[in-house]
């Protein structure tokens, strides 16, 4: 393939950024926004045709034809910074399956978003939000990074774009920037998710210097070797070299290699909010909703999935690095959903509803073997980060919409309003149904894969999923009830009643509902697995259907609509029922209700112990100890000189007395050695 | 002489010492400036093309354009000049610095005698770079502190007349022993028997100071100039002495001067006694990784803008030392890109703080808060200086801190490694302080609201401003031409002694 087209995807939203940015505000509103939904419709166009080209088209450097398996084609590689021979930063572009995948959902979702904008940025009398034109320039930055972190070709190039993900999040949640809770927030962001890039670059430093490279194609490349798949033959030595030249193979129980995985594993727990560096991410609703639909839900929190699903061949060579990964992902799934089930703001509801539901990407990667249906769990994850992308981006507009009707985040301003807002009913309820897995929509299809290859790593995990999923199900049927249901709504005299919006927030609505509706269908076996080779012989429409494990399917699907049987039950008129819930369980709906006090458990460690028990002290003891010791030494200077000045004091009678006890010392000392 | 490009850095600033000393208005002395500044821009900018064609047509030696003249024959002092890639990225770095600095001091009093003071400084820091004569460079490191007592203690504010003082003595009491290492190292520059020199390049070549000498003198040289670099715990004088001086000085001051210090012990301590470097590396390090964390952990409670731009200096200046004692290639490379990268996002930094002071007449954040809506230009000019600081990709100082760390990481025993991995975490708590002065500054409500009557920059603060913008973005985005330019410079004598390559 020519790099023309992928050079354009990624320099058209660097662009529309320096162009919106730089120029923004002597433009008018309308035309920033038109400009800015038109560049990234013409992205999303050139990234359809090259995804496309690359799964359809067959070109050989694409797809192997004698094993029909898909390979790494590097498109453009140019150098950045050479740091050693090896070692060099490039900046390229990389298409392998996820990578296609990945160019799909991002444009697909920012023109969603940016098409969106359009209607949501201003108010019911269609005044333009204050800085209408930075937003789209902010939008335009992120969408650049985040292509450019899928497309990366070296480690090194995604942890750059990985930090530029993380600033244009932090100047989205803080949009609103003279919102001291938007502050606070972009700050939190930012800082956490630093915290844990620190451990992501450890990570690539410790991989770099043993395996001499940053190159993906070196660390990760896959071959086929006696009909089986395996880590090909170069890669294997590179990466036994770290045994081979390392001092100190073992650091703390875990080898060199484990411990580099584990660390970057840690930045993936950061961007994608695992716990415990999760607390970010609620926080994050601080910003305006079609960012929390981009950003904080489809594409910058799954940047952690993919980038242990990146490096997935290396992980399949340290058995505790996914160990870790089930483990953290299981308890966070775990964890979010049942905070989900006491939020009452609607977006940190989805806030926590997306951490669970990365949470089970991360734990499908982490039970994923080469041996268990060619590594099902991989390819799980892929599908779940598609089709949730979809329908999350879906939901969170749809909560936009609310938002901009009511003015409000909170539910209990909203109640009834199925009938006030239709559209944004239908469409809310089909993303609920996809997020709780009923058939036929997308979350079906890719949650019972993800739950298949859980099943086949271990039964305990594989119940402990299905819980959360059922969990899942009922907390986002309790949000929808609440919303749409529960009392009718009355306007107040004088006010309009909450209506739908305009075409360009409905249409967006639509498409994502539709794609909610058929996503499932993608058969994603053959487009992306863990070592490019297609999971079917024959394709059609119903390929994902062939290939349910159906009584694994039958039981999530049975424990989902159990769920909202329940859900139906407490939430769909106003009854008792849930306050009476509430107080079976106080404490854990106290302790669930309040997130299990990370904040202030986070809270208490940056204020009292960072603050106050290092940076305070030191800023004391630079203060009083290492100046007070300069200060001392010129102090003591001048105390000296004044005490010694009186020698000098111009009497010759006295320069005579000094004169005569000098001779007399020196004469005694004279004496006593001569003695 | 006067065929040697190098000579003009020193005669330009001259002339303009003399050309101010005939203004009569503002005016004048501003035109003065301002030609002169970018004469000595295009200057640089020339010579860097220039060194590049010819590099580029097979030029091996390691320093070029060398000329030396007979100043005292019975000391064998010479003015002796010659420039490699680090010298040439110093001079590009210092132009650009004064360059902006011209602009940021477009209004001030006894604005003649402010220049001539900061030309003399300039003088002073361009002969430092050009030199490779140990005497004239330190006569010239000389030149370049003394104007400081007086442009802080005249034109500064606050407690000036302390700070003047303070910053003085202590980079004096650096001094003495710099100057004592350096009639050391002459002593024994030569072989027994041999012709005592001052240059650089032929103690270089006669490598004969014994190992015995160099643990005596290696120490006293680091520290000599490590007082300048900010080094721990020499640091105090650069927090009191930042705030009180007035912007341009600041600016020159934390952008250039400190870059002193950090050529320094690359030129001369690390250069001249490899072998000390290496075996006494670890003192320093110690040093030096607590520099980096300490300032960056004083830098998150201080409430004045420019003390928390201090301690960030401390911090990032620390990287600079502790880089160049990782003593490989990459590292020093990164050493020398921090250099620049500090360079110059500190200088923007304390051009924008002496804009924001000049408008407030107040640098503590508590009274302030946003800001970004009053003054958009200057806010966003913040931003990304505090994005450049904090590490951000596309910005000047990722590149560096990342070529450091690699470097850093490429010795494989606990004790590098240790201190490799503190200073890592540095990019964890420069976020934190970042954050904090950009949030409670610029963002959120407007504090004051007297600040609300305030206007944005004005034509030549935008010039000055965006210049420095402009230089460290090019850095970010095109960091293989820097790294190109300054690895070139890392003849293998340099590790000779050391036997690293």
């Amino acid at each position: 393939m020519q790099p023309v087209i992928p050079i354009i995807i990624l320099a058209l939203p660097l662009t529309m950024f320096l162009v919106l940015g730089l120029l923004g505000h002597k433009m008018s509103h309308r035309l920033a926004g038109i400009l800015g939904t038109a560049g990234m419709g013409t992205t999303m166009v050139l990234a359809y045709i090259v995804s496309f080209t690359y799964f359809f088209s067959g070109n050989p450097s694409f797809i192997d034809a004698d094993t029909h398996t898909r390979l790494q084609a590097v498109i453009f590689n140019h150098d950045w910074l050479a740091f050693t021979p090896s070692l060099v930063i490039r900046l390229g572009f990389l298409l392998d399956p996820i990578s296609a995948l990945m160019l799909v959902v991002i444009t697909t979702i920012s023109f969603m978003v940016h098409l969106y904008s359009n209607g949501y940025m201003r108010d019911h009398h269609g005044v333009w939000e204050t800085g209408f034109q930075r937003f789209y320039a902010f939008l335009s930055l992120f969408s650049f990074s985040m292509l450019g972190l899928v497309v990366a070709t070296n480690i090194f190039q995604m942890y750059i774009f990985w930090e530029l993900v993380g600033a244009s999040s932090y100047l989205l949640i803080g949009f609103y920037y003279t919102k001291p809770s938007a502050v606070s927030a972009s700050k939190k962001a930012f800082i956490v998710t630093r915290f844990a890039d620190l451990g992501f670059l450890i990570g690539i430093l410790i991989l770099s210097f043993y395996t001499g490279t940053f190159n993906f194609t070196d660390l990760t490349s896959v071959e086929v070797s006696n009909g089986v798949y395996q880590i090909s033959e170069s890669t294997a030595s590179s990466v036994k070299n770290i045994f081979a030249t390392s001092a100190a193979p073992v650091f703390m129980g875990g080898s060199v290699l484990t411990w580099a995985l584990v660390l970057i594993f840690m930045g993936g727990m950061g961007k994608s909010a695992m716990m415990p560096l999760h607390i970010w991410l609620p926080d994050a609703m601080e910003g305006p909703t079609p960012v929390s639909a981009l950003i904080h839900a489809a594409t910058m929190v799954v940047a952690g999935v993919y980038l242990v699903a990146r490096l997935f061949p290396l992980y399949l060579m340290e058995e505790m690095s996914l160990q870790i990964i089930v483990v953290v992902g299981a308890l966070t799934a775990l964890y979010a959903a049942m905070v989900a089930c006491t939020q009452i703001d609607i977006k940190r509801v989805l806030a926590f509803s997306t951490i669970s539901q990365i949470a089970f990407m991360m734990v499908s990667l982490g039970v994923a073997r080469p041996e268990f249906h060619h590594g099902l769990g991989y390819m799980a994850s892929m599908f779940h980060l598609f089709t949730h992308a979809m329908f999350k981006a879906l939901l969170f507009l749809c909560a936009g919409a609310l938002i901009h009707a009511i003015g409000s985040n909170d539910y209990t301003a909203m109640h009834g309003l199925r009938k006030h807002m239709p559209v944004t009913h239908i469409t809310f309820l089909i993303g609920c149904l996809a997020i709780a897995g009923i058939i036929p929509f997308a979350g079906f299809f890719s949650k019972d894969e993800i739950l298949t290859a859980t099943m086949g790593h271990s039964t305990f995990w594989y119940v402990w999923m299905s819980a959360v999923a059922g969990l899942t199900a009922f907390y986002m049927f309790r949000l929808y009830y609440l919303i749409f249901w529960w009392k009718e709504h009355k306007v107040p005299q004088g006010h309009h009643a909450p209506h739908d919006q305009p075409w360009t927030m409905t249409l967006p609505l639509v498409i994502l509902a539709v794609i909610s509706c058929v996503a499932g269908f993608v058969p994603m076996g053959n487009l992306v697995t863990w070592n490019g080779h297609g999971m079917f012989e024959n394709v059609n429409i119903f390929t994902n259907f062939a290939a349910l494990d159906w009584g694994v399917a039958s039981i999530s699907l049975a424990v989902a609509i159990i769920a909202i049987i329940i859900a139906t039950v407490m939430y769909k008129k106003e009854n008792p029922l849930p306050e009476k819930m509430k107080n079976l369980l106080p404490n854990l709906w106290r302790w669930c209700h309040h997130r299990f006090y990370w904040d202030e458990l986070y809270m208490f460690i940056t204020h009292k112990i960072i603050f106050g028990c290092i940076s305070k002290p030191i800023a004391w003891f630079d203060h009083y100890i290492v100046d007070g010791a300069m200060n001392g030494l010129a102090l003591l200077t001048q105390k000296v000189s004044y005490a010694i000045r009186g020698l000098q004091s111009g009497n010759i009678q006295m320069y005579v007395w000094y004169y005569l006890i000098g001779a007399l010392l020196l004469g005694a000392i004279t004496a006593i050695c001569l003695i | 002489m006067f065929s040697n490009i190098l000579i003009y850095f020193v005669i330009i600033p001259l002339l303009m010492l003399g050309g101010f000393a005939l203004c009569r208005t503002d005016k004048a002395v501003r035109t003065v400036a301002v030609v002169g500044s970018m004469a000595l821009l295009a200057l640089s900018v020339w010579l860097l093309v220039d060194y590049i064609a010819l590099r580029q047509a097979g030029e091996t030696a390691e320093m070029l354009y060398t000329g030396s003249w007979v100043w005292f024959a019975p000391l064998n002092i010479h003015l002796a000049v010659g420039v490699d890639g680090v010298s040439i990225a110093m001079l590009l770095l210092s132009s650009i610095i004064i360059f902006a600095g011209s602009f940021a001091s477009w209004k001030i009093d006894n604005m003649r005698h402010f220049f001539m003071w900061l030309l003399l400084l300039s003088t002073g820091v361009f002969g430092f770079f050009i030199s490779i004569d140990m005497f004239t460079m330190f006569m010239f490191y000389e030149v370049a502190l003394i104007p400081m007592y007086l442009l802080i203690g005249q034109w500064g504010t606050g407690r000036k007349e302390y700070s003047a003082m303070k910053l003085t003595l202590m980079l004096m009491g650096g001094s003495a022993f710099l100057m004592l290492s350096l009639i050391g190292i002459y002593f024994h520059s030569a072989p027994e028997g041999g012709q005592l020199t001052w240059n650089l390049l032929e103690i270089a070549q006669n490598d004969s100071i014994s190992r015995g000498w160099q643990y005596f003198l290696f120490p006293m040289c680091f520290v000599g100039f490590g007082v300048l670099g900010a080094m721990f715990p020499f640091h105090t004088w650069s927090p009191d002495g930042h705030a009180c001086a007035p912007t341009a000085v600041s600016m020159l001051h934390a952008g250039v001067l400190m870059k002193l210090g950090g050529y320094g012990c690359f030129r001369v301590a690390m250069y001249l006694m490899p072998t000390a470097a290496n075996d006494l590396a670890w003192i320093f390090l110690i040093l030096t990784g607590v520099s980096v964390v300490y300032g960056a952990f004083s830098a998150c409670v201080q409430t004045d803008l420019k003390y928390i731009n201090a301690y960030s200096s401390v911090s990032h200046c620390g990287m600079v030392l502790f880089a160049i004692l990782m003593i490989n290639t990459t590292a020093l490379t990164g050493a020398i890109m921090q250099m620049l990268s500090h360079g110059l996002m500190t200088a923007l930094f304390f051009a924008l703080i002496g804009m924001i002071y000049g408008r407030t007449h107040t640098r503590d954040i508590r009274l302030m808060g946003g800001l970004m809506k009053i003054m958009p230009f200057l806010g966003v000019g913040y931003v990304i200086a505090g994005m450049a600081s904090l590490g951000l990709p596309g910005l000047s100082g990722f590149v560096a801190e990342m070529t450091i760390f690699v470097g850093s990481f490429q010795h494989t025993d606990m004790f590098h490694r240790v201190f490799t991995i503190v200073a890592c975490s540095s990019i964890v708590i420069t976020a934190v302080y970042i954050l904090r002065v950009v949030g409670k500054l610029l963002f959120g409500p407007v504090q004051d609201e007297h600040h609300l009557s305030l206007t944005d920059a004005t034509w030549w603060e935008r010039l000055s401003t965006i210049t420095l913008i402009v230089s460290v973005a090019a850095i970010g985005c095109f960091p293989n031409f820097f790294e190109w330019l300054i690895r070139f410079t890392f003849s293998p004598e340099i590790f000779r002694a050391i036997g690293l390559n």
